[in-house]
This record gives structure tokens, sequence and C-alpha cells, in this order.
């Protein structure tokens, strides 16, 4: 109890004593003595009259010193608290009993609105100074050139550098001198930004003179505007095709490569991604494992999907190969059934899956520019990592070898000893099991519910036919193909008739390459 | 695709006439019902009305399960969009009935359905016109079908689509239809639909004669269908689309256009199953995008499935015992008719591949 003594007589200190301290001990840092006495005596005018307090409160505000920040914030709050001699507390100190709160009338109040939202420039919270430029972008005033100039000297961030340049400029081309406004224009069309357009527009009135370099940055605003569409569709395209390749990667190995015709697969991706749910939820008991069940669970969701998959091989399917047809409809009757047990396990209604905090958020892409979001990035990423794994599986493992030797000429493979059977089930629970991981990453872009495949298993067959049964190169392409393609289309024709402009289109390019885009060729594509 | 042999044969001999005889005196009891509706409410033998509203809508059904089965199993054309030609029809009587609201909806207008009226539009659109007649509609409601068909069969048939690809094309011709429905720019009502119909052909719907009348209608058409289908599956050119079915690539070499036989039997089908939906829609009262839903559509294929394909009267046993079913399940255990129908789906695929119809023949399920 001793050693805390001190620090509970330090909480009662007032700020103008700490003040007073820090200018006799520190007379060599930024802010200079006379400046700390400037600061310190509008603090200590707060616990004047309102007259004074609002004189003081603006002169605070005017003055961009980010330690006003919190002071004005207690006040405003009416948190900030006095002695009876007139001395003001730090706010949030512990308040011996004779301290009062100060009062302040409305004119006081006007004023605090006023400073806060100009010091909120200065403020310690990056987002706060971020929101405080664009707000002052927008309230265009020559006033907020000394505040942004001092804002900026101050300013580490680069993307709020970059807001509050803007925001200069912008303040700069109400000013009045021609070579000031000139190089405002200048910056303003390098920025890229719808506002910044509209406010070039604007300007275009008041200054005849400078039309040309309006015109000008105008245009390059446009054409940065143009890139960055662009840039946007693409990546959209990009994000959509991956989700298709995840979704299409395991029925291509099962009915492209084994000719397994699986409509249940759509529920493989589901089980997986309750599989996520269930993984978070386990974790949920050990904090410091939360922010990893995602990862977890896509080994987790790989098996549980691989384990339906070989149950529904060597239970079912086997006793039906060569026969596509009842296959489709039997398979289409267990996801029928895997759909009704999930929703009596689980709820009808939606299951949340989080994010871990490394995916959530937007990043902005290096160069042109584009705000993308992380959890859609990763996405892309993950399907790209399976496709290669899946690549190299098929190519360089044992497994991947019978599995080929078991599709060219099953009696032959048979001979050199695989068995085949087995082959039959492990190839079968890989396709699903790439299922399940797609159930993973599904999760974190749609809602985890129990139809959560259907929507996906018709773009799935899609992608596969598209891009040629039995080849993974074309389903690569064919997804995100039909990823780009559909959002190309999405801002003339509308979401809904865009994939239905590419289903028709699919449905004609079959007329012109029956077998797909990467066609197999020879023995192998007649069988 | 390999030939599916297990479509089977029609049954032969005495389990034929059995068959024969059971189909009929399904038929005359159907013929019945409607008059045993009419029998004082408290007599041994009254039908209430939700029986007699039931068995017509199991009726378009069973159109709908006999027009799958002429393309399925006859002609091996395993299409899993029907729905949407059954739906189409459906949506065809459906304007029909939306313009003899007239005056009469919420909004009042004269001439635009109310769901025009919600959606500011000012005047019909032209794909409207000529809804107002009944034989139009009619018309329509075996014509839009019957092109769609034309169009995507002969697309798919002339590349040579066959067995799964061409289930997956027209899945996907379903769901791209379901989506394109679901617009409220289509001008077919959107999300909901038409609904709330008020008469056809002078007669107010929802009355004891107008269900009367509609049932019979439906029990005629299907007599029809099932006489026309019988006709043609006797004639040679049934025989030729089995042989199709079991052998495409030998009935090609030996010189038949399969291309133009697989057209002929999926548009007639197509023109069926509109049939069967504009005979269903005043029955239920409603017709919305759901109908075009893929599960629509592979549900009723499981009824020829479960019947037995490649004999008529499996698909209309399978049509009444598979909805007989599910009517009496999702009053009595909502929660387990999935598990069913799911369980059906794997249970006839696997031991019944004759379907129903196959217990009956004495000849065993042979493979």
């Amino acid at each position: 109890m001793a050693a805390r003594l001190p620090g509970s007589c330090m909480k009662h200190r007032s700020i103008g004593l700490l003040l007073l301290v820090l200018a006799v001990l520190l007379p060599g840092v930024a802010v200079s003595a006379q400046q700390q006495d400037a600061f310190a005596a509008q603090v200590a005018a707060l616990a004047g009259g309102f007259a004074q307090q609002a004189e003081a409160v603006e002169r605070l505000g005017a003055s961009g010193d980010p330690r006003a920040l919190p002071i004005l914030r207690a006040l405003s709050e009416g948190r900030l608290r006095k002695l009876p001699d007139g001395i003001v507390l730090e706010p949030g100190a512990e308040a011996p009993s004779e301290a009062e709160a100060i009062r302040i009338n409305n004119r006081v109040r006007q004023a605090l609105r006023g400073a806060l939202g100009r010091l909120s420039i200065v403020s310690p919270d990056p987002a706060e100074r971020l929101a405080a430029a664009e707000a002052v972008f927008r309230s265009r005033s020559a006033e907020n050139v000394p505040l942004l100039e001092t804002a900026l000297a101050r300013e580490g961030v680069p993307r709020i550098r970059a807001q509050m340049e803007l925001a200069l400029a912008a303040s700069r081309l109400v000013a009045t001198d021609e070579s000031v406004k000139r190089a405002a224009i200048a910056r303003l069309g390098g920025s890229g930004s719808t506002d910044a357009r509209a406010l070039l527009l604007e300007a275009r009135a008041a200054n005849p003179s400078l039309l040309l370099e309006i015109e000008a940055a105008t245009a390059a605003i446009d054409r940065q505007l143009a890139i960055r569409r662009t840039g946007e569709t693409l990546f959209q395209g990009l994000s959509l095709g991956s989700v298709l390749l995840l979704a299409a990667l395991g029925l291509a190995v099962t009915f492209g490569v084994m000719g397994v015709i699986n409509m249940a697969h759509g529920e493989f991706v589901m089980l997986g991604a309750y599989t996520t749910f269930v993984v978070q939820e386990a974790c949920r008991g050990v904090p410091w494992l939360l922010p990893w069940s995602l990862p977890l669970s896509i080994p987790a969701a790989f098996l549980v999907a691989a384990l339906a998959g070989a149950a529904l091989e060597r239970g079912l399917i086997r006793h039906l190969y060569g026969r596509p047809l009842e296959t489709l409809l039997m398979t289409f009757g267990v996801g029928m059934i895997l759909q009704q047990a999930v929703r009596i396990a689980f709820g009808a209604q939606n299951r949340e899956v989080l994010s871990p905090a490394w995916m959530q958020g937007t990043i902005t892409l290096p160069w042109i520019g584009v705000p993308v979001t992380q959890n859609r990035l990763w996405i892309i990423v993950f399907g790209l990592l399976v496709f290669a794994l899946v690549v190299a599986a098929i190519r360089f493992t044992r497994f991947g070898l019978e599995m080929r030797a078991v599709v060219q000429n099953r009696r032959i493979a048979a001979t050199m000893g695989i068995r085949t059977g087995r082959v039959d089930a492990l190839t079968f629970a890989f396709g699903s099991g790439i299922a399940g991981m797609a159930g993973v990453a599904l999760s974190q872009i749609d809602n985890v519910s129990p139809n959560l495949g259907t929507g996906y298993i018709i773009d799935s067959f899609m992608v596969v036919v598209f891009g040629g049964v039995g080849s993974l190169a074309g389903t690569l392409v064919g997804a995100f193909t039909l990823g780009v393609v559909n959002k190309v289309l999405e801002p003339w024709a509308g979401a809904v008739l865009a994939k239905v402009a590419v289903l028709v289109a699919l449905m004609l390019f079959i007329q012109r390459r029956p077998r797909g885009l990467f066609a197999l060729k020879g023995r192998a594509a007649e069988a | 695709m390999s030939a599916t042999t297990l479509a089977a044969a029609p049954p032969a001999g005495r389990a034929r006439v059995t068959l024969r005889l059971v189909l009929a005196g399904a038929i005359l009891l159907l013929a019945l019902l409607p008059a045993l509706n009419r029998l004082p409410a408290d007599a041994a033998l009254h039908v209430s009305d939700f029986t007699i509203a039931v068995t017509g809508k199991w009726i378009t059904y069973a159109i709908l399960a006999l027009s799958i089965d002429l393309a399925w199993g006859y002609a091996g054309i395993l299409s899993l969009g029907h729905g949407a030609f059954f739906a189409l029809g459906g949506y065809a009587i459906g304007m029909h009935l939306m313009r003899l609201i007239g005056p009469r909806g919420v909004y009042g207008h004269p001439v635009l359905p109310d769901f025009m009226v919600f959606l500011g539009w000012p005047e019909l659109p032209w794909y409207w016109w000529g809804f107002q007649h009944f034989p139009f509609a009619l018309l329509m409601a075996l014509f839009v079908p019957g092109l769609l068909a034309l169009v995507v069969g002969w697309l798919a048939f002339r590349s040579r689509i066959t067995g799964v690809y061409l289930s997956i094309l027209t899945q996907a011709m379903t769901y791209a239809l379901m989506l394109a429905f679901f617009r409220n720019d289509m001008g077919f009502g959107g999300n909901n639909g038409f609904t709330d119909f008020k008469e056809l052909l002078g007669m107010p719907l929802n009355t004891g004669n107008a269900r009367a009348v509609l049932f019979y209608a439906s029990l005629a058409a299907l007599l029809g269908c099932l006489w026309l289908c019988a006709r043609i599956t006797a004639s040679k050119l049934g025989r030729v689309l089995v042989a199709i079915r079991d052998a495409e690539s030998r009935i090609r070499f030996l010189g038949y256009d399969v291309t133009q036989h697989k057209l002929f039997v999926f548009v007639l089908s197509a023109m069926m199953a509109g049939l069967a939906g504009a005979l269903y829609v005043p029955q239920v009262g409603i017709i919305n995008p759901g109908e075009f839903s893929p599960g629509n559509s592979i549900e009723a294929v499981v009824w020829v499935a479960v019947g037995g394909r490649g004999t008529l009267a499996g698909a209309l046993l399978g049509a009444f015992s598979v909805n007989a079913l599910k009517t009496w399940l999702t009053t009595v255990a909502p929660e387990f008719w999935l598990f069913v129908l799911g369980g059906i789906f794997v249970a006839v695929t696997l031991f019944l591949p004759r379907g129903l119809v196959g217990l009956l023949d004495r000849r065993g399920t042979g493979r």
C-alpha cells in the first residue's frame, strides 16, 4: 500500500502544475516555453466565466495543439473538473471531493463544436485524423490553410498525409493567389478522386482564367477513374472466379477425372462451411486459439467432406458405375438428405462465421489504387494455392499416379497390382475434400445456411464443362473467365441478366466446342 | 454414353393385363370423385373439397410425369428442366387470369394488373397483348414451352449433347429462367408471381363448380395425353425412339435422323408439360418463379423413376403415389419429408431400377 501512495498523490496534481514542471525541465522540446505558457493560460481560462471560456476554447481550437483535444472533449461532455481555487484538473484524474464540474452554456458549446472539429485533425487516433481531413476537404474554406499546414507538419501516416494534402489543395483553390491556385489544381488533378473532380468543375465558374488547367486536371482524374474502374471490375471478376474455381475444383476431380456425376457436391461445400462454424465454436473456449480457428478449419473441413465422400462412394455410388443418369438422381437425393440433416441439426437460419482480424478490412492495391477487401484477396490466394496443391497431388504423388492409371485403363491398372476400388474411393474422397475446403472459403463471403451449396452446383458444372471435362487447367481458365465475364457484363445488364447471359453464351459455346476449351485428345477423350 | 438397358420394356403377358385393369379402375375412380363431392357432407362416401383440389393437382402432375416419361423413358432424354415448361404453361394461363381480373384488382386499374400499377408501368408490354383471349393464352401455354424446347433441343441434339450433359444443360435452363422471372422488370410479377385470380371462362374460381370443371378438364387432358403417348410408343416412331435410347450411334449409322426424332419427342413432351402447367395454375390459384426451381423438375423425374420409366402406367403410378406420400407426410411430419424424398431417390436408383411397375413383372429385375 505504501508504494502506491505517491501515485495516488500524483493523481491530484493539476494540469497547470504539470505543465510548469514540463516547461522547466524540458525547455528544448519542440514547443517553446512561451507556447507552453500560452497553452496553460488558455486551459486556466476554462475555469472562468462563459465569455472567457468561449474565447479560450476558440484559441485552443485554433492552436492545433493535440493536447487540447482531451481537455476540450472532457469539457464538452461535462467531465472536466476544477478545484475551488480555479485550478483545472487533468481529465480522467481522480478528483478530490471538493472538485466541481465546470459548467458551460450554449455559446461555449458552439465554440467547442468548432474547436473539436478542427482539433480532431491532430487527434492521436489516425481514423479520426483521416475523417477530419476528409471533412476539411469538403468544407473548402481558405481559413483552414494554416491549420492544415500545422497538421501536415506533424502527420506521419502516408494515407492521411495524402488526404490532408488534398484538403490543403482544395482549401487553396478558394484562395486568391493565382499561382497557388494553379498548384492546387495540379495537385487535385493528380488525386484521381471523384470529390476532387466535382470540386474542380465547381471552381470553373469562379476561375475563367484557369479553365485550361482545370480541364486538363479533370481529364486526368477521368483517366485515373477509368483505370480504377477497370481494375475494380477485374478484381471482382477474379474474386468471383476464385470462388468458382474452389467450388469447381473438387468437381473437376470427381466429374472431370472420374466421370462420376455428383449432385451432392454442393452439399459437401456446405458441410465444409458448417465444419468451419463448428471449429470456431470449439475454439471459443480457448481465447488465444480463436483467431486461428479459420486456418484450423481447413484440414478439418477437408477431412469431414472427404470422409462423407468416401462413405458415399463406397456405400452407394460404386454400385452405379456406368449408369450416370442414375448416379445423378441418387446423389441428388443424398444432397437433399444432407441438407435436411444439417437443417435439423443447426437450424434453418444462417450461422455466423467470424473473419479473423487479419482478414478484415480493405487494403488499396498499389499502382492502380483499387481498394479491395482483404477476405476476397485471401480467397483468391487460397483458390490458387488449392489449385496448385491439386495439380501437384495428381502429378507428383503415388496416389495421383495410380489415379491417372485407373482412369486411363482400369483393367491394366488392376493387373499392375493397383487396388482400383481403393483408388476410386480415395479419388472421390479427395474431390469431396476439396469441396469441403471451398466451404471454408465460402463461409467468409456467403451465408452459412443449409442451402449454401445449391447456388454453386450449376455454376461449377458450367465451369467444368466450359473448361473441358478432365482438364484441370481448363477448370482454372474456365473459372476465371466466367468470373470476369460475369462481372464485366454486370454494370450493363444487372447481376441476374448477366448470369443468364453467361449461361446462354455457354450453351452457344458448347455448340462450337462440345468438349470445352481444353479438350482432351486421343483415346482418353473417347472413353 | 452407354445405353441404359434398365429402362424397362413394358411388362408383358398377365402383368400387362393387370396393369391395364388397375389403370382403368383408377381412372374410373378418379372420374367419380367430383360426383361424390356433391353428396351431402355427412354421407359415407362424401369426398371433401380438399380431396378434389389435391387430386386435381395430382392429375396435372401425372401429365407432367407422362411428358417426362415420354422423353426419358422412351427416348433417353433425361431433362432436368421440365419444370420450366410446366411453369411457362402456368404463366401463360396466369397471364390470362390476370387480365380477367380487370378493374377488380386492389388498384382498380381497368387494364394493368396490380403489380404493374404498383411498379409504375405506363401500359401493358407487347408480350401481354392478346392474353385477354382464352384460346390465345391456351395456345401460348403450348407454343412457348414448345418453342423453348425446340431452340434448346436443336442446339443440344445437333451438337450431340447427350446423357448427363444434356441433363445439366436443361437444369441450367430452368435455373436461368428462375433467376429471370424473379426480376420485377421482366413484367411477370417478380417474386410474387401471379395470384388472386377471380374467374376463368366466365365461371368464378374457388367454387365447387369450377373445381369440378377443372378436374374433369385435367382428367380429359390426362387421358388425351395417355392416348397420344400410347399411340406414339406403339408406332414405328416409338420403336425408333427406344432404339435411339439404347444405341444412339447405331441408329444414326443405320440412316435415321436422330436429331429430328429426338427434337420431335422433346418438343412434344415440353408442350405436354406446358399443358399440365396451364391446368395446374387455375386449380392452385398461384404461379411464381419458385416453380422454375431445379428441385421441382428433378422431383418430377423421380415420380417417373418410382413408377417405372419406359412404361406409361408407371409415370402415372409414380406421380400419384409419391405425391400422395408427400401430401400425407408434409402434414404429419413435415421435417421428415425431405429425408423420405431423398431416400426415395437413393432406393429407387439402387434397388428398384424398373420402378414399381417392375415389381409387377414376374420376369424379375434382371440386369
